[in-house]
């Protein structure tokens, strides 16, 4: 297949995309476009994880704090100045926050690139730790910006939170930069650039021996990582409506580890599948809670036991298919093509077997 | 010019003296050897000359420009190149990817520019492919292009990892015990090999040995190593009978009897 007929397949596909999308924010009800944009958010944030731990080897778990960044930058930058005014009644909100008000795009970028800079800054010297101390570095950086967001009222209204953030956030929105994120990740890590973030995950000594510069390559992935991270945390505020700093403890980070492992470290298709499906077992398991009874055997109600069976799945993947759903396979339309061909080839054979 | 120069460099771990004041200056086009029994501090000189340690003492000159503490991916950009005495690949990339990574320090082209597909960048990805893949013909790894570098066999892992030091474009090579592991004839065949790359990519050859055969057919000139400090150096006749380089050997050879 040449790349003219593929990149002419990737445009019908996301035509077809906005076709649904369109049906589905127009005929879904609230409930049900929720889930949907949930899924296509925690695909943002699952691809971008997956860019600096599936990708470059390099075990952050500083995605929450990422996501606060993004989460805060974006709700008091779309927030009215009079709902900000009823809102930050312990401290009034500083100037120049109080009076400012941006449309949606440009705050979420924003809080991307907040998100970003702060990378580079504590990437430069974290990046240069390794494995387990380079979680517990990220871990700490993540929880220092939720404490932080605990105690600066005047910016971030304390534990009380932002409520009210305009919801703008809808499945154009969470799709859009879904794809985008996609399209930037996969470019990224099918370039020339990409195969040096692999060359670090596979041999940091060999990658460095044959030129490939660790610190701007590391700081490089983690630094787009988290960019996407912001936005995620921006489409969410405006989700939700109302974020406080308990929205980003570590369980956050947890949760997107989740979809990148189940989904598989080093497939971004993996990851977009495993959000999808991790929000919607999310939503269906919920009635699990609420007690049930299996046979003579019943079950009362435990809150959280969603997470446990979560937590459980995630530990069979890990012992027993490290690889995840699709290990570091991608969907490519050759492979879907041959999957196609295989099944037409498959039927008449079972025909004659019978 | 002289290619390479070291001015008695010295490393030190701890209270142990692993290379001592060791010296030597490389022509373009040599092929020079570096033997001595285990532990003699013969990678330690490696790992020297290409910043994975910077010496305790002393500097490392290459096209008489100091590059004594640059960092080891500086080191390769200005022109040397090697490989591992345990093998190190991308075991997980393809055998062309992981040339194409030998590539990647020469690409001019942004990250903007590689993302976007940018007309310069395609035009550049196109030639380090055919680079690479002209890489791979010579060294006879072409029809393993696709496999992942981790499932070849011991000897074309080797050759692997040579291929990928050479798509870095390098001026000197350093190969750390390029026949471990071979069988007799492969190491045979190492020798062409290593003549026909010092031809061909007009790079000047720095390796460490243990096969004497093959040290003694190869070499130019070589060093000696024992103990860190260098007993003797010559043509590989002189070395041969040379009553230290024999004593420290034999001496290994019989603590190991
Ligand atoms: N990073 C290090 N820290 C402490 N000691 C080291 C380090 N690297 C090497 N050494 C010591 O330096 C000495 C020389 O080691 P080196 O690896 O250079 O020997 P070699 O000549 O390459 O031996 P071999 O033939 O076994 O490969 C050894 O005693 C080794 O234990
Ligand atoms: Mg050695």
């Amino acid at each position: 297949m040449t790349r003219k007929k593929e990149q002419l397949l990737s445009f019908v596909a996301l035509i077809v995309l906005a076709i649904l999308t369109y049906l589905a924010q127009n005929y879904l009800d609230n409930y049900k476009l929720r889930i949907l944009n949930l899924g296509a958010i925690y695909a943002t944030l699952g691809v971008s994880l997956n860019l600096i731990f599936g990708f470059t080897g390099q075990f952050s778990l500083g995605h929450a704090g990422f996501m606060a960044i993004g989460a805060y930058t974006t709700a008091l930058l779309i927030m009215p100045p009079m709902y900000k005014e009823m809102t930050f009644i312990i401290e009034p909100l500083i100037w120049p926050l109080n009076v400012l008000q941006l449309p949606f795009i440009v705050a979420l970028l924003l809080g991307g690139l907040f998100a970003a800079i702060l990378a580079i800054l504590i990437g430069l010297p974290v990046l240069r730790l390794k494995g387990d101390y380079l979680g517990i570095a990220t871990l700490g950086f993540a929880e220092i910006v939720r404490v932080i967001a605990n105690n600066i009222p005047q910016v971030t209204n304390g534990a009380l939170g932002l409520k009210g953030i305009p919801q703008y956030t809808n499945l154009w929105w969470t799709m859009g930069f879904a794809v985008l994120t996609v399209f930037i990740v996969k470019r990224l890590i099918s370039s020339s650039y990409g195969r040096a973030l692999m060359a670090i995950r596979e041999n940091e000594i060999a990658a460095e021996a044959i030129g490939v510069n660790l610190t701007y390559h590391k700081v490089m992935s983690f630094t787009i990582s988290a960019f996407f991270a912001g936005i995620g945390g921006g489409l969410l505020a405006s989700l939700l409506t109302t974020i406080d700093p308990r929205a980003f403890m570590f369980i956050m980070t947890f949760n997107v580890l989740i979809v990148v492992v189940i989904g598989g470290l080093g497939s971004i298709t993996g990851t977009v599948i495993a959000a999808f499906l991790f929000n919607f077992c999310l939503e269906y398991l919920r009635p699990i809670e609420e007690g049930f009874s299996l046979g003579p055997l019943s079950i009362p109600e435990v809150p959280g036991l969603r997470m446990v069976t979560f937590s459980l799945l995630l530990l069979v993947v890990i012992l027993f298919k490290q690889n995840g759903l699709m290990g570091e396979i991608e969907f490519t339309w050759k492979g879907f093509f041959r999957f196609l061909s295989r099944f037409k080839a498959n039927r008449p054979m079972k025909g004659e077997g019978m | 010019m002289t290619l390479l120069k070291a001015d008695n460099i010295t490393m030190r771990f701890g209270g142990l003296t692993a290379v001592d004041s060791f010296k030597i200056e490389i022509e373009p086009g040599e092929i020079v050897g570096l033997i001595g029994p285990n532990g003699a501090g013969k990678t330690t000189v490696f790992n020297m000359i290409t910043g994975i340690y910077t010496p305790t003492e002393n500097r490392i000159y290459f096209q008489e420009e100091d590059i004594t503490g640059l960092k080891p991916d500086r080191i390769a950009k200005m022109g040397i190149a090697r490989t591992f005495q345990n093998i190190r690949l991308l075991d997980n990339l393809s055998v062309l990817d992981n040339v194409m990574i030998g590539t990647h320090l020469h690409l001019k082209s942004n990250l903007f520019s590689a993302i976007f597909r940018l007309p310069g960048y395609v035009k550049e990805e196109n030639e380090l492919y055919e680079k690479s893949r002209q890489l791979l013909k010579k060294v006879e790894l072409d029809e393993y292009a696709g496999e992942k570098a981790g499932s070849l066999p011991y000897g074309k892992q080797r050759k692997l990892e040579i291929a990928r030091a050479l798509a870095t474009e390098p001026r000197l090579l350093l190969l750390d015990e390029p026949a471990a592991g071979m069988n007799p004839q492969e190491s045979k065949e190492l020798v062409d090999f290593i003549r026909q790359i010092r031809d061909e990519f007009e790079v000047t050859v720095f390796l460490i040995e243990h096969d004497m055969k093959v040290v003694m057919e190869i070499c130019e000139r070589i060093l000696v190593l024992d103990y860190g400090v260098t007993i003797a150096e010559g043509k590989p006749e002189e070395i041969k009978n040379n009553p230290e380089v024999i004593k420290a050997y034999l001496g290994v050879d019989v603590v190991n009897a």
